[in-house]
């Protein structure tokens, strides 16, 4: 089945034990979108951004960037075909400075990073000030800039977020989010996670609403916004 | 499903199984003589003994490992400090040594614990400057401690140094200093235990190591503890004699009707005395160990090993009740420290080897099935039993295998160094059976 | 008060025997905290590891030796040395492929990683008496002194003299040297940087891209070359006796946890502590409190404790560090 979209993930079906906890979940995105899933707590918001990592074995579906099958890649393999992956906790190098965090993001590449370093520096400013300083040591916002700092220096198509709004001021979350739309807007595709349903759906191309491992909704992120019905359920009215 | 069932026939025959392969070579090592075997009952027995010893220190180890997962790197040190127990406790008063610094030394020993009671309330109470005032309480006492204790330590060590030189014993009953020998190495453990215990799990091994070789130091430089290097030769004995017995008409009635000569028999017969005492402790020991392990002690124990996260999630105090097994099992080990002792007769400090001592029960327990007290017994034995041969196999298998090449260097390089394949087949063994049977040759329960 | 004879004293028979040692540990606790860091165990074969080393280094200086190869006033042990890194790191290596790597597919707990170092412990001990017997060895040669306690009177007309041994300069230099490289390598090249962002976060590294066995591999041959580096100083300024090494691996522990575990700066610091610490409570200060304070007459010999007693330093600084601060000075892993 030949797919439009840059990356389709369709029909999952897995989990960590015996039971699944992804029940034919799809998600798309299309190039340059982002993508938002949200959802209740155990909904399998995550489960479902680290099968489409690779990072969990999927018994049903299948999951192809820009056309090309990469369902029995490792995560490994899946950064080299242009996916970024920024976990959600654990994602930088804490004794090792800024610079070296970015570097390491982009230990695959054999060319010279310096121009992406330079983007991502103009990205995020208070980086470039702080790139001698060890990641440890910086604000927790401030490290999330890291994180997605790190995972852009490999030149990524496809850039996925695992709530990088946890545990950050609502000002720092908006400036994230901001940034995020910025890189949306070079030509990078969105996937992420979030908790902050509301916010995030704001600027969502495509939001999946996601309820025990299945797709429960699934449209543009004001459309869904304006549903009384998803308002009522999942955003506190 | 049914290869599990499989394992479990399989393995109520397994042990009674190795125990009897286990006793043959015992046997064979009686009463055959060859290349092999030395055919000789004494030989036999006298390796059986030092077996059971190592059998019951296996015990402690297993206990602390298989019941907890405390990797204890100075079981070494535990068994000098138990074998201390017979010579404070049950040799004989030194004339001269107590009226010489007895009570003076006693004093410094309550200064230095003092002390450090001392340090620990002032850090637990002081509000400010703590590190401070616990380093001025420490050297305070310290300084307190050396000004009691070399006087003493010189005169005990100076009254009749040929002979004696140090402070004595009470002249107790040598079977009472084993449960001494127990309460020493308990105490010892205590205050590792304490330290350690709670924190990384290879922290207690690194500082059971240092332990192990601060015990081993003293008794080696100690002389007013148990005369140093220069050995205490006087441990009495629970058993009697070997020269008592041949003078016995009686007994040499017995030797006769069992076709032996006396000098045979009056050893067989002490070393089967020894056995039988060896034995008694064992099974004690075995039976309370069990009967610990089947209590809800025992469930909560295990609990704790197999998922320490949850059983602490559940509210149980891991770090006290590490500390209690630690404490058990050092405690066995001194048990078996003070019968080695009283089994050799001779408290000679330069022997404890942290090769044979520590790493050698090691490997032990980690044959015989950790978590398993029978495994543990015959690992030691069997592992006893082979060290012990490996002395005479080894250098015969070198010699075997060198026999085609020709007379030179390199052939008398290797059968001079066949000694030392011992340590290569004992680290092989021990990694083969981590990897591959990971349970040992009895598996736990 | 004669504070220029007390000063020499303090250097001839505190500070510089102190410095060669700290340097020989430091070298030692820096290959634990790597493997520590990296392979997240506590290595106990590292001391037999050190003396797998020497022994090879000593065979090929005697080698040399034979063939009449030297380096003049220095010792001939520095051209066999690459000879025992090279060994050594086969020989580590060797040992990561058949035995902890099966460990680490697996995920075991670190205590079953410490216990497999205690087989690879008996291997390299079994193999080290083959290779050189359990004999003490001597095999420094070339000048003993860079300045020798005559000369040093003769130059400065004062009573107290001072040696240098070449072996305590040679120690002290090279250190410097392996150090700055170690250090060159962490913080300046990409397999280095990928070794420190592997301890930093495994996770994380994965999704890097970067190999864990290269990383490792890495790990084990340079912890090898530090090994053979601190065993062969250590065996060229006392003497070789295997049974040393397996002692020695208590104070390494120490300066490798004091430092905090994982973390080189504070291995460094480490031995330097657990050295002078040990060295300054070991030595009879009666001589140059006899130079400070000539009128006082202390009884003893000033000595706080017996050198046989060496290892309880390392054992008190490893416990009160313990007790108060269980990651190191220097922040290490996790408690």
């Amino acid at each position: 089945m030949s797919d439009s979209h840059y990356l389709s993930a369709t029909g999952m079906r897995g989990g960590y034990g015996k039971a699944d906890i992804l029940d034919n979940c799809t998600l798309t995105v299309d190039k340059g979108q982002i993508a938002v899933i949200v959802g209740p707590n155990g909904a399998g918001k995550s489960t479902a951004m680290k099968a489409v990592f690779g990072m969990l074995h999927l018994r049903q579906g299948r999951v192809t960037l820009d056309g090309e099958d990469i369902t029995a890649l490792s995560p490994q393999d899946r950064v080299k075909k242009g996916m970024g992956f920024v976990p959600q906790v654990n994602n930088v190098f804490p004794s090792m400075s800024v610079e070296e965090n970015l570097e390491m993001g982009a230990f695959i590449r054999e060319n010279d990073i310096r121009t992406t370093m330079e983007q991502v520096f103009d990205l995020f400013p208070v980086l470039k000030d702080k790139r001698r300083q060890p990641a440890g040591e910086l604000s927790g916002g401030q490290r999330q800039q890291v994180a997605v700092g790190r995972a852009l220096m490999t030149q990524p198509r496809l850039l996925m977020l695992d709530e990088p709004t946890a545990g950050v001021s609502p000002i720092v979350m908006d400036e994230l989010f901001d940034r995020i739309i910025e890189i949306a807007r070079s030509g990078i595709s969105i996937l992420m996670v979030e908790q902050n349903a509301r916010q995030a759906l704001e600027i969502a191309d495509i939001g999946y609403v996601l309820v025990q491992g299945a797709n429960r909704y699934t449209d543009t992120g004001q459309a869904l916004l304006a549903d009384p019905e998803v308002r009522r359920t999942f955003l506190g009215g | 499903m049914s290869t599990n069932r499989q394992a479990a026939s399989a393995s109520i025959w397994r042990a009674p199984v190795l125990f009897a392969i286990l006793a043959a070579l015992f046997v064979l090592e009686g009463t055959v003589r060859n290349g092999m075997f030395s055919g000789s009952w004494n030989t036999s027995l006298a390796i059986l003994n030092m077996g059971l010893i190592s059998a019951i220190t296996a015990l402690g180890v297993n206990m602390q490992w298989g019941y907890a997962g405390l990797f204890n790197v100075g079981v070494v040190g535990f068994l000098a400090l138990g074998g201390l127990a017979p010579v404070l406790i049950s040799t004989q008063p030194v004339e001269g040594a107590w009226e010489a610094g007895g009570p003076r030394l006693l004093i410094a020993l309550a200064a230095a614990v003092g002390t450090l009671a001392l340090a620990a309330q002032v850090r637990k109470r002081l509000p400010k400057w703590r590190g401070l005032a616990v380093t001025a309480v420490l050297i305070g006492g310290f300084i307190i401690y050396r000004w009691l204790f070399d006087p003493a330590a010189t005169a005990i060590e100076a009254n009749n140094p040929a002979r004696h030189g140090n402070i004595g014993g009470l002249g107790l009953p040598v079977l009472l200093s084993w449960a001494v020998g127990g309460v020493f190495a308990a105490a010892a453990a205590w205050a590792v235990g304490k330290v350690a215990l709670g924190l990384r799990s290879d922290y207690l091994a690194i500082a059971t190591l240092g332990i192990g070789e601060i015990i081993v130091a003293v008794l080696k430089n100690e002389d007013w503890l148990a005369r140093g290097v220069k050995n205490v030769t006087t441990i009495p004995r629970p058993v009697p004699f070997e020269i008592q017995l041949q003078r016995n008409p009686e007994f040499l009635e017995l030797a006769n009707s069992w076709g032996m000569a006396a000098s045979t028999a009056s050893g067989i017969w002490v070393k089967l005395c020894y056995m039988l005492l060896f034995l008694v402790v064992l099974l004690s020991i075995i039976l309370l160990a069990e009967l610990a392990l089947k209590s809800p002690w025992g469930r909560m124990m295990r609990a704790i090993r197999d998922n320490e996260t949850a059983a602490e999630a559940m509210g149980k105090d891991v770090t006290a009740r590490h500390l209690q097994v630690f404490i058990l099992g050092s405690a066995v080990i001194g048990i078996a420290g003070a019968m080695m002792i009283t089994l050799d007769g001779l408290m000679a400090p330069v022997g404890y080897n942290p090769l044979r001592y520590t790493f050698l029960i090691w490997v032990m327990v980690i044959v015989g099935g950790s978590g398993n007290n029978w495994g543990a017994v015959l690992g030691a034995v069997l592992i006893w039993f082979l060290w012990i041969k490996a002395e005479i196999w080894g250098p015969e298998l070198i010699a075997l295998l060198t026999s085609p090449m020709p007379d030179g260097n390199l052939k008398a390089h290797l059968l001079a160094s066949a000694a030392h394949m011992r340590f290569i087949a004992m680290g092989l063994v021990l990694l083969l059976v981590l990897r591959f049977a990971p349970r040992g040759l009895v598996p736990e329960k | 008060m004669d504070i220029l004879n007390a000063v020499v004293a303090i250097l001839n028979f505190v500070v510089i025997p102190a410095a060669a040692y700290g340097a020989q540990l430091a070298l030692g606790a820096l290959g634990v905290t790597l493997i520590y860091g990296i392979l997240r165990f506590s290595n106990f074969a590292h001391g037999d590891t050190m003396a797998f080393g020497t022994a090879v280094t000593i065979l090929a200086t005697w080698g040399l030796q034979a063939l009449g190869i030297s380096l003049g006033p220095l010792p001939t042990a520095l051209l066999a040395l690459p000879v025992g890194i090279a060994a050594t790191a086969a020989m580590v290596l060797a040992t990561d492929r058949t035995v902890y790597r099966f460990y680490r597919a697996q995920k075991a707990k670190p205590i079953i990683l410490v216990m497999a170092s205690v087989g690879v412990m008996f291997l390299m001990n079994g193999f080290t008496r083959l290779l050189i017997g359990v004999d003490e060895q001597r095999f420094a040669d070339g000048a003993r002194f860079i300045m020798d306690v005559r000369s040093f009177r003769e130059l400065t007309g004062l009573k107290e003299g001072l040696a240098f041994k070449t072996t305590q300069g040679l120690t002290i230099v090279i250190a410097v040297i392996v150090v700055w490289a170690l250090f060159w390598f962490l913080n300046r090249t990409k397999s280095g940087k990928a070794m420190r962002a592997y301890s930093d976060n495994e996770d994380l590294a994965l999704l890097s891209g970067i190999d864990p066995e290269k990383v490792v591999r890495m790990t084990w041959i340079i912890a090898a070359a530090l090994a053979t580096i601190a065993g062969t100083l250590y065996g060229l300024d006392k003497a070789f006796k295997p049974f040393n090494y397996f002692q020695i691996l208590l104070p390494i522990f120490a300066a490798a946890i004091v430092g905090g575990l994982g973390n080189p700066v504070g291995a460094i610091a480490g031995g330097f502590l657990v050295a002078f610490s040990e060295v300054a409570v070991t030595y009879p200060w009666l001589k140059i409190a006899g130079y400070l304070f000539p009128d006082w007459q202390p009884g003893g010999l000033l000595q706080l404790l017996g050198t046989e007693y060496k290892f309880a330093v390392s054992f008190v600084i490893l416990i009160v560090v313990l007790l108060f601060r269980p990651t190191g000075l220097f922040r290490g892993k996790s408690v």
